[in-house]
């Protein structure tokens, strides 16, 4: 084997530095430093002109002074010596080169320097090396680039300057803040076209710049005599047919069609830098361009070929009038006689009435917008037309997906709202799309959890209802892995969004029962898969929040989204008519139920009074319909719910905490030093409550100096009870007066 | 619940019903789900392939000429969702159409050449032969040529623009689409991008079908690399190269790895075992191969770097999504491979 090596680099990397973001060359703050330092040098080094001082001051001020010296060089500097055996001059260029690869130049900067480079105070190697490094910041002002212009008349720089120049200002176009100025200038740069070597660039220039009142007679004419003389060049063909494009009459040649390139890219010079100051023009992160090496910057970038939105315009379908002639169906045939267009769908009522004969829409994807259509998706019987929203839905997700592309900023926008109108459409259906389920598998695993986070986890807890098992892998183990290592509110809006998601899934199956019911008998089996895989999802963010919790040391914060979750499961059964009832872990129960927060208990109160009465109405209906649902309520739920019962009110009511069938042994207890633990947790020292006990008494005896809890007995117990009830603890209010018997007041 | 939501009478088969497991006759979407996942489920391992089949699948009714204007010129590579209500009966009627979207997009001055002449005629042909199995629709030819201004010299009409649509073994695929639609998932174009844009416009406003630029990673550059220098050329028309991109600024750094072909396949025999058939490991190995010889001499990590393009005898793609097809007895199995690539990014 001989392997040859070519190693192709047509500009060596001398500006290594250029990447290593530290400061933004504000103007504001130059100028303030550069009288700062001024003042400075004045005081400590007298008229020495090279400053080297400042060695307490860190790098960045360093190379911001460095900065302004250099400017202040080239603005007035002396430049009596010889400029090539200069080592001042080229300490300056250097520092001013890296600044300008790394920050830009503010317009300050551009202004002095444009000034510099094309009054021919030096030669064209240093003139063309300014050239090279004038990147700005953000914007170039106007004013400096007429100033440059003027130099040009004044014959001061040589050829190559000038087409470096030319070239400088088609790269830098856009970043120009305004044009009309350079616009008078027209007839001058019009007459440079005169200039042989120049011609190429300034047509590219004019090309940027031309409006429609520019285009006049005589300058077709010149261009005309131009072409004649030097031929058909691609870049004066490409002045010419704008000028035809502007004014058709004027030019009555035809000129050939060309799909060339019209103009050398002659920006590729600066097109790393312009690069970043786009970036920093759209105002978002500084940081530095990245070099990737994934997969993510291969994409090749497709122009849009329709330009103005992701999804299709509304329009009507032609294949019925067009092409269906030979193969036509019989319900093309009876629909055929008055096919309602589309477009003209303005109304529900409208709807109704056509939506035998209603002619669907040329590209699927435009029901998204259209909430009529919507409504016709919802309960249409026609596979392809949902395989053809299915479809364009996929691609264009998976096109769009903004971390699949690099630098790409604007598109993130896009994409963004794009999924809001999914959403939104998935929120007005009530059911989510295949193919956003779809998206996730691919996408999930490669998501950073931060991009489009709300979009991102909405489409999550709009997954149609499935076979929790079997999307796992794809989704939910993702999922857990981001989860883990995300912040506390990231952590949160997950838990959210499960909620959502199990609501959406209940909501779903409620509905599909009714139905089942009536149409088959095998209910049983179907079902109690679906309930299995509720379960699992419900067991799945159990153990998410149980593990959550332990990372985030218990966070109230978070224990209220966990609980919030399990309000919705506790009701289950009695909110949605479905068999389910699933107990919250050991792990959660207890840790709310020994919060020092008084919502945190009320909450779990009140979802262990649902608990009790989803329990009792399941049991009731046992008895009733002798039917007993395997699945679901095994003697060991019951079971379970009782050990959580006796807990509670062990340690609210009874003063009795953890005793036979509790998950602690009485041992723990001992080891810890709280041997006193039985007396202390009742409704009056139960840390969450001990406040309330203190301003209940306090309330009701002003005048005593000592307070005395223990004397929260008897009748004061029940004026107590009152009090809590009238502060809002509505929770534990039903869940004392279902779960506990009056007469056992201690 | 709101309101609006699905009336309860009807059975419901909308955008997500999901019917139940075990159901019989599950729906298109729900089988297309499934695939989905059986995707998602091994992408990170890939099933072994079979080596491009040395004898030509092209069935005897092929145009010979047809075939040999598909080589030897660069293609950019698109994934195409199936079309809807296409039919083969109806390409005289779509060429009008085009030319006809194509004549009134030029006039509305969106193109940059005001003026230009619109003389230009849409063709639409199918390419018989073209495909794997016989379950594969026919690939279907697009051009816009050039009408000559005078009527007598009809003997020269420019070619402006090819497009074509294929599916060679596009079984998985075809298997989840009901009979409406027409599965050609892979989109092959060259020309002017705008004409691209615009032909790709009117096929999704017809067909309502979606275009996507088709990307190839370096992964699946491996895998050409392998599978082609497994092919057996008769003479070996162009160096087996690589060439790898260093991700560095301003300029991106490029090297070039060119091996002489038999080399190449030496190398690949002594890591090949199963005739007929490549593994993951086999392609690998073969990489690691490659980059461990060129580290020895030049002591730089290739594995470091991104591969972009890899040329053989047979094809060259570069991760852009270009192809050239160079030799006639495999341009069935490259078809084969990039089919697959562009069902699975439509999926």
């Amino acid at each position: 084997m001989s392997p040859q090596k070519r190693v192709k680099n047509s500009q060596t990397p001398k500006r290594t530095s250029r990447h290593s973001n530290s400061y933004q060359s504000n103007l504001l703050a130059w100028k303030l430093k550069e009288n700062l330092s001024n003042s400075k040098s004045i005081s400590k080094h007298g008229q020495n002109s090279t400053v080297e001082d400042s060695e307490h001051a860190d790098a960045d001020e360093l190379a911001r002074d460095a900065l302004q010296i250099a400017m202040r060089y080239f603005d007035k500097g002396p430049f009596n010596t010889p400029w090539n055996k200069d080592k001042t001059l080229e300490k300056h260029l250097k520092t001013v080169e890296n600044v300008a690869w790394k920050n830009g130049l503010a317009p300050e900067g551009i202004d002095i320097l444009l000034n510099v480079a094309l009054s021919g105070k030096f030669g064209s190697a240093v003139n063309s090396q300014i050239l090279r490094c004038m990147i700005p910041a953000t914007l170039i002002s106007e004013d400096s680039v007429v100033k440059a212009v003027s130099w040009l008349c004044a014959g001061k720089c040589c050829g190559s300057t000038k087409i470096l120049f030319y070239r400088w200002l088609v790269a830098m176009f856009d970043f120009i803040d305004r044009k009309e100025k350079i616009n008078l200038l027209y007839g001058f740069f019009f007459a440079s076209l005169q200039d042989d070597a120049l011609c190429p660039y300034v047509c590219h220039f004019l090309y940027l710049l031309t409006k429609k009142e520019n285009v006049k007679p005589f300058r077709v004419r010149k261009l005309l005599d131009l072409q004649v003389k030097m031929g058909m060049q691609p870049y004066l063909h490409a002045l010419l047919s704008l000028y035809k494009f502007f004014v058709p009459t004027l030019i009555s040649i035809s000129l050939p069609i060309k799909k060339k390139i019209y103009f050398k890219n002659s920006e590729n010079l600066w097109k790393t830098a312009l690069v970043a100051v786009r970036q920093r023009n759209q105002g978002l992160s500084p940081e530095p361009l990245k070099l990737m090496l994934g997969p993510a910057n291969v994409r090749p970038g497709k122009r849009k070929w329709n330009s103005h939105s992701l999804i299709p315009v509304l329009s009507s379908s032609s294949h019925s009038k067009e092409y269906g002639k030979e193969g036509m169906s019989l319900s093309d045939y009876l629909c055929s006689n008055t096919p309602f267009p589309v477009e003209q769908l303005k109304s529900f009522l409208q709807l109704l009435q056509n939506i035998h004969c209603l002619e669907l829409p040329s590209q699927m994807g435009a029901v998204l917008n259209n909430s009529l259509l919507l409504h016709y998706i919802n309960c249409v019987r026609d596979e392809s037309v949902l395989l053809r929203l299915y479809h364009w839905l996929n691609q264009t997700l998976q096109e769009e997906c903004i971390w699949y592309k690099v630098n790409n900023y604007e598109c993130g926008k896009e994409f963004t709202s794009f999924l809001d109108t999914i959403i939104k459409a998935e929120c007005f259906l009530q059911e989510g799309f295949y193919s956003c389920e779809a998206f996730l598998y691919k996408s999930l695993p490669l998501w950073d959890g931060f991009c489009c986070r709300t979009q991102f986890l909405q489409l999550v807890s709009w997954i149609p209802f499935t076979s929790f098992s079997e999307v796992k892998p794809f989704i939910f183990d993702c999922l857990a892995q981001l989860f883990f290592t995300s912040t506390i509110y990231f952590k949160c809006s997950v838990l959210e969004n499960l909620k959502e998601l199990l609501q959406n899934w209940l909501l779903w199956l409620s509905m599909d029962i009714h139905m089942k019911n009536v149409m088959d008998n095998s209910l049983e089996t179907t079902l109690s898969g679906s309930m299995k895989s509720v379960f699992e999802l419900i067991h799945y963010v159990g153990w998410l929040s149980t593990n959550a919790l332990r990372l985030e040391s218990n966070s109230t914060f978070l224990l209220h989204f966990v609980l919030d979750f399990y309000e919705k499961v506790c009701d289950i059964y009695i909110n949605y008519n479905l068999p389910l009832v699933v107990l919250f872990p050991p792990g959660i129960f207890y840790l709310a139920l020994l919060s020092v927060d008084s919502s945190i208990l009320n909450q779990l109160c009140y979802i262990m009074h649902r608990y009790r009465n989803n329990l009792t109405a399941a049991k009731k209906n046992e008895l009733v319909l002798k039917i007993k649902s395997e699945f679901i309520f095994s003697s060991k739920t019951y079971q379970e719910y009782n050990h959580y019962l006796t807990a509670m009110v062990g340690c609210l009511w009874t003063s009795k905490p953890f005793q036979k069938g509790s998950y602690f042994d009485p041992e723990v207890f001992k080891k810890i030093g709280v041997a006193k633990y039985k007396t202390s947790l009742n409704l009056v020292h139960h840390p969450a409550l001990l406040s309330y006990a203190i301003s209940f008494l306090l309330k009701e005896w002003t005048e005593e100096r000592t307070v005395n809890l223990s004397s929260i007995r008897g009748k004061k117990w029940n004026g107590y009870l009152d009090y809590l009830f009238s502060e809002g603890l509505q929770g534990l209010k039903h869940f004392i007066q279902s779960s506990i018997c009056h007469s056992s007041v201690p | 619940m709101d309101s609006y939501h699905t009336p309860q009478s009807i059975p419901r088969r909308s955008a997500s019903s999901r019917p139940k497991e075990h159901c019989l006759g599950a729906t298109p979407l729900q089988r297309r789900l499934e695939s989905v996942r059986k995707q998602a489920s091994r992408a990170p391992a890939s099933p072994p392939r079979r080596v491009p089949q040395r004898r030509s699948q092209l069935r005897e009714d092929v145009d010979p000429q047809k075939v040999a204007f598909l080589l030897h010129k660069q293609w950019t590579l698109y994934s195409l969702t199936p079309l809807y209500k296409f039919s083969y009966t109806n390409l005289k009627e779509y060429s009008k159409l085009l030319s006809a979207f194509i004549a009134a997009e030029k006039q509305k001055g969106l193109a940059v050449e005001v003026g230009a002449d619109l003389n230009i005629r849409v063709s639409f042909s199918a390419l018989r032969g073209v495909k794997g199995t016989h379950r594969d629709p026919d690939a279907v030819l697009v051009q816009i040529l050039s009408k000559s201004p005078l009527p007598s010299e009809s003997g020269e009409v420019k070619v402006l623009w090819t497009g074509w649509f294929c599916c060679v073994f596009g079984d998985s695929l075809l298997e989840t689409v009901p009979e409406d639609f027409t599965c050609l998932p892979l989109f092959l174009a060259s020309g002017a991008e705008t004409s691209t844009a615009l032909v790709g416009t009117w096929f999704q406003k017809t067909f309502d079908c979606s275009f996507s630029p088709l990307a190839i990673n370096a992964f699946n550059l491996s895998w050409m690399a392998a599978m082609w220098t497994a092919c057996q050329v008769d003479r070996y028309v162009a160096t087996t190269e690589f060439l790898w991109s260093v991700p560095c600024s301003p300029q991106s750094l490029d090297i070039s790895y060119a091996i002489h072909p038999e080399d190449a396949k030496a190398l690949w025999d002594s890591v090949h075992r199963a005739p007929g058939e490549v593994t993951q490991e086999e392609v690998d190995l073969f990489m690691e191969c490659l980059c461990s010889h060129f580290h020895r001499h030049f002591k730089i990590h290739l594995s470091a770097t991104r591969l972009v393009r890899v040329s053989t005898s047979v094809a060259s793609a570069h991760t852009d999504g270009k192809i050239k097809i160079l030799c006639h007895k495999y341009l069935i199995g490259v078809l084969a491979y990039l089919t697959e690539l562009a069902i699975f990014q439509i999926e």
